[in-house]
């Protein structure tokens, strides 16, 4: 038997059907994850206030990666969008006052709704800290990554209600704090 | 007195034993702060870190967690605080909370998956989530979903389950006994709470075990049962985080959880329908985030599946027509509303729905959100050209925009949008674009215009126009592959010739910045001086100019300090050149020739020489060899060494191609010419000494090719024919010679990877000179049999290839037999380039059907539509590359993916 061709016509997707499952299995680690990779705070200045990063890597990446980027962003001009392409990820940021908050997402992420999660985020501090500015966080670095923690999970939103994640921390707070302030150990 | 004495004393011996109480970690930041140099912070850190050390080394409990958190701030500002990574896990297993919240976050920030030290919290863990405070229970999750390695995951996979399936009953129950509830005054309060933190904690934990250790994802299959059911937002939201996950890494799931799909209907539906809910809302939209999550489920769900996407129309219908569209939060909903649109099976009304949302988004004040429809619209371009199409005029407007995020996609889309309809007018922009636009986009843009005007060019005039004008505006950031480019382009328009001329020479009157610019005029003026000098040009107001003004200006370019060597090389040709067309200047030429023989530019010293001794032994022979150059055949490849690089590197390339000197001037001559028009297949002008140029072509082809493993051995007899195919194929000469080169093609490993072996070998039938015959033949190295051992072959429409069926399909282990396929090609026409793609697909091997797509759009003849002649997918691809005499074997293994191989 011969087959006289053009072959073009064969689509992947016939010739694989048999296949498929057995494939899929291989195929679908191949697709992007979608997850957050990072999350950086620094100020005006570049230095750097806050980093949780939800991806493993070596201090010396790290410290690549954070220089690479802060100097990036400052240098972006205030009206230009919070989005930009940097190596095959999406970095999404945005500026409170004399602080920048950036994430790192996939390709196939949402930027409009990473704003949304760094508002949030933003907003939680504000509440906690009532009317939070930099030296807030400066000072409570180890609260700031408390909240983050409780808003965030693996890089994906775990709480979306905000009084409950409020409602968290003060209560995980009233566990640690009272106890140790009367029995006068000291604290942090 | 006495008491207080002793006390004192005690104190004092206390004290004097032990260090005194490290300052509090408020303090520590407040004194770093008031340093006014680096050096002076790094003193201040160093001394305070030699305190933290001493302090950990004399196994202080009291102050530990209180160095740990001081330890953490020191590592934000960049210095090192790896010794306290065991510090941390102290911490971890002290009973205190305040210890292990500082633990936890230290563990998280100092320690990660490829230290072993990690491994050591595991225990820690495990108990902490079973720990009786849920506070506890949740920083061992939140630690684990951060930093867990593969090995912990395996190990606690089973806590997490446990905890995901039953926290709601098990701990509710727990609460209500009040076991728990040491600290806190609201039983009620933290029944209800906990509920939540536990399940969800654990459902993103379970989200991270599935991302780390796939094959314990039906482990949680049982625990996602009632997750859907859950009341709260916080248990919700996790858990379509959880189902999106699993549906992403497994076709079992994802046909499983099809099911699911009305359920989410109707939570998106109560979520948009439900009115306002203080806990949930966003400036007016009920619990974006979970929003936003189930749309991204469902588009997995629908993906593919008639069923599923039919019964999400009507609510992503909904979603994108009833979304506030004032705020930022509503354009994400309705962002990812058109992103499952057009993932899914849809209707062709939401399309249309979808892409006019990011038409309207064009349109937003909001950059953000002019930034996301533009990237959207770039990805739907291909499948809804039309619709993309009537918003052109908005994206045009956004190649104006300050930002260069947006100004590069606005250029990417401008060029998908481009085709025979809008051409003049979408070149028009872009070549306005490409004046004004930042350096970092001119070569993208440049490449871009080149291919679409060579696509869609009204006429040759335009064509040529176009060109010319990129050339003028960035000449020097085009790639080098321009200048052979264009020089075909005019050398095939006749009837432009004389136009051309004139225009080149108007454009580099006065100004030889623009290398690829000059180098094309230089070329043309060699060629079509004589037209330039008669001024005759319909088209125009002829310019009057005399043979002395045009060497006057090739001269400028050969001495100007601007001139790369390369363009001095043109001029220098030209010049030559002209001495045929020039009547009552030849002996001006003379002199420049020789002048340029004592040049210390080797390259401009060599040709120089060369037509010296033109001029005075082969001088009958001039008028011959400085003929006109003949219309190029367009060929569809330039080679597999085109190099695509930018203008600054051209002249190493160009050095390289130039073939070694050798005792026949003429040839040679003939040779340099040929070379400049860069590596293209054309037939040689002139028919003397054909022996020596197709043999160092060959050469160079293969130097270019450098390192490429070449397991046949093409360099030695076949190389002469890879420069005139046309021999091989058209069947012009005598029988004997095929059988010659039939004997001469060695046969090639073609594919020797992961255990599967592919041999070719080559003949060619005596009877139809036109047919040649591959054989296949694979065999297996693995322990495992290959089954469905499947091997394509495509060739142009207008040849025919004939694939018998191959031995078996299945290739047995151990080299213990081998597959034979025979594929029969037959090339009826005259040309002299062809291609042939051939494919194997192998079972198990992990395909990407993206990537596959990927390769067929480049390789089914619609090179241009993507941007690549096969010369550049060939650079681009780089796979291995054969040198075989008839054809070009180009190797692109996909890593363990399989291959594609063309034949060019």
């Amino acid at each position: 038997m011969s087959v006289l061709l053009p072959i073009w016509f064969f689509s992947e997707r016939d010739l694989f059907e048999t296949q498929r499952l057995r494939l899929m299995l291989f195929f679908f680690p191949l697709l992007s994850i979608q997850q957050m990779q990072f999350m950086l705070l620094f100020s005006r200045q570049g230095k750097l206030r806050l980093q949780k990063w939800y991806v493993p890597l070596s201090d010396k990446e790290k410290k690549k990666i954070t220089r690479e980027l802060v100097q990036t962003v400052l240098a972006r001009k205030p009206k230009m969008c919070s989005f930009l392409e940097w190596r095959d990820l999406k970095i999404v940021y945005k500026r409170y006052a004399s602080l920048y908050f950036c994430c790192a997402i996939e390709d196939q992420d949402n930027e409009l709704i990473t704003l949304e999660i760094i508002h949030r985020y933003v907003e939680l501090l504000d509440k906690y800290f009532g009317s939070v500015c930099e030296l807030d966080i400066i000072f409570n670095f180890e609260k700031a990554y408390f909240i983050l923690d409780e808003f965030l999970l693996g890089g994906e939103v775990q709480e979306t209600s905000k009084k409950n994640v409020l409602k968290a921390i003060e209560q995980a707070d009233l566990l640690q704090e009272p106890r140790h302030e009367y029995f006068n150990v000291p604290v942090y | 007195m006495k008491p207080l004495e002793t006390i004192e004393v005690l104190q004092t011996t206390f004290f004097s034993q032990r260090m005194p109480a490290p300052i509090r970690l408020r303090e520590l930041i407040r004194t770093i702060r008031t340093a006014r140099t680096q050096a002076e912070e790094r003193e201040m850190i160093q001394k305070e870190c030699a305190a933290i050390r001493s302090s950990f080394r004399e196994e202080d409990n009291t102050y530990r967690c209180r160095n740990v958190a001081k330890l953490l701030y020191m590592h934000m500002l960049g210095y090192p605080a790896h010794f306290g990574q065991l510090e941390c896990l102290k911490l971890i297993a002290s009973q205190k909370f305040t210890d292990k919240r500082i633990g936890y976050l230290g563990a998280m920030l100092l320690l990660d998956e490829r230290q072993d030290v990690h491994l050591l919290m595991t225990n820690c863990i495990k108990n902490d989530l079973n720990h009786s405070t849920q506070y506890v229970q949740g920083l061992a999750l939140c630690t684990l979903g951060c930093m867990g390695s593969s090995e912990m995951c395996r190990d606690l996979a089973g806590e997490v389950e446990k905890l995901l399936k039953t926290s709601n009953s098990y701990l509710r129950k727990k609460m209500t006994e009040m076991t728990l509830s040491e600290y806190l005054p609201s039983v009620q309060d933290r029944a209800q709470n906990s509920l939540s933190v536990d399940s969800r904690n654990a459902a993103l934990c379970a989200v991270h075990v599935i991302r780390k250790v796939p094959e314990l994802m039906e482990m949680f299959l049982p625990a996602t049962k009632n997750l859907l059911n859950e009341k709260n937002h916080g248990v919700l939201h996790t858990s379509v985080v959880l189902l999106t996950e699993m549906c992403e890494r497994s076709p079992d799931m994802l046909a499983h959880f099809r099911k699911l799909v009305p359920q989410l209907v109707r939570i998106l539906k109560n979520l948009i329908m439900s009115g306002y809910s203080p806990e949930h809302d966003v400036s007016g939209i009920s619990d974006p985030f979970l929003q936003v999550r189930i749309l991204r489920l469902l588009r997995i769900l629908g993906r593919n599946d008639d069923d599923s996407s039919e019964a999400m129309n009507d609510i992503l219908a909904q979603v994108a027509t009833n979304t506030e569209t004032s705020k930022n939060v509503g354009n994400a909903i309705l962002y990812e509303t058109v992103l499952t649109i057009m993932d899914i099976k849809s209707e062709s009304g939401l399309r249309v729905l979808a892409i006019n949302i990011l038409g309207r988004f064009l349109l937003n004040n909001d950059k953000n959100i002019r930034y996301v429809a533009l990237t959207s619209l770039l990805k739907t371009v291909q499948t809804d050209h039309n619709a993309v199409q009537r918003h052109r005029s908005t994206i045009v407007d956004c190649l104006k925009d300050l930002d260069v995020s947006i100004k590069r996609r606005a250029m990417e889309l401008s060029f998908a949008l481009v085709n025979g309809n809008n051409v003049r007018g979408m070149m028009k922009e872009l070549l306005y674009f490409l004046d004004s636009c930042e350096p970092e986009f001119k070569a993208d843009c440049a490449s871009g215009i080149f291919l679409a005007a060579e696509k869609y060019a009204p006429s040759k005039r335009w064509h040529i126009d176009t060109i010319m004008r990129v050339l003028t505006t960035a000449g020097s950031y085009v790639r080098d592959d321009a200048v052979p480019n264009l020089i075909q382009l005019i050398t095939n328009s006749v009837e432009m010739h004389a136009y051309t001329v004139q225009r080149l020479y108007k454009a580099i009157l006065g100004d030889y910045s623009q290398q690829p610019l000059v180098q094309v005029a230089s070329w043309c003026i060699g060629e079509y001086g004589d037209l330039l000098v008669s001024g005759q040009c319909e088209e125009e107001e002829p310019i009057q100019v005399t043979e002395d003004e045009v060497l006057d200006i090739l001269e400028s370019i050969l001495i100007s300090n601007m001139s790369a060597s390369v363009t001095r090389g043109y001029a220098l040709t030209a010049i030559m050149k002209l001495s045929t067309r020039f009547t009552c200047t030849v002996n001006r030429i003379k002199k420049v020739v020789s002048i340029y023989g004592s040049s210390i530019d080797v390259e401009l010293q060599q040709r120089a020489v060369e037509y010296n001794a033109l001029f005075k032994k082969y001088d009958h022979m001039r008028p011959a060899l400085l003929e006109r150059m003949p219309v190029m055949e367009k060929v569809t490849t330039n080679g597999p060494a085109e190099i695509v690089q930018t203008n600054g590197e051209t002249e190493t390339s160009v050095l390289e191609t130039k073939p070694p000197p050798s005792g026949l001037q003429p040839a040679n001559q003939a040779n340099d010419l040929l070379d400049l028009l860069g590596e293209s297949d054309i037939t040689p002008v002139i028919p003397t000494a054909p022996t020596i140029k197709p043999a160092s072509a060959g050469g160079e082809l293969l130097d270019l090719l450098g390192d490429l493993n070449l397991t046949g051995s093409p360099v030695s007899a076949p190389a002469p024919q890879i420069a005139q195919p046309p021999f091989l194929l058209d069947g012009l000469t005598s029988q004997p010679l095929f059988n010659d080169i039939a004997a001469g093609i060695p046969s090639i490993t073609a594919y020797n990877k992961n255990g599967l072996k592919i041999d070719f070998t080559f003949e060619r039938s005596n009877t139809n000179p036109s047919v040649t015959v591959i054989t296949i033949q694979a065999s297996n190295s693995t322990e495992l049999d290959m089954t469905d051992f499947v091997f394509q072959a495509a060739v142009p429409k207008t040849f025919q290839l004939q694939l018998l069926s191959p031995s078996s399909s299945v290739i047995p282990a151990f080299n213990s037999g081998t597959i034979t396929q025979v594929i029969k090609v037959l090339n009826p026409q005259k040309s002299c380039t062809w291609s042939l793609v051939l494919k194997a697909s192998m079972p198990r091997s992990p395909f990407g059907f993206a990537g596959k797509e990927h390769w067929y759009r480049k390789l089914d003849g619609k090179e241009e539509e993507n941007g690549l002649s096969p010369g550049q997918f060939v650079a681009a691809v780089m796979g291995t590359v054969y040198v075989v005499p008839l054809v070009m074997l180009v190797f692109c293994p996909l890593e363990q993916l399989g291959f594609v191989v063309c034949l060019w």
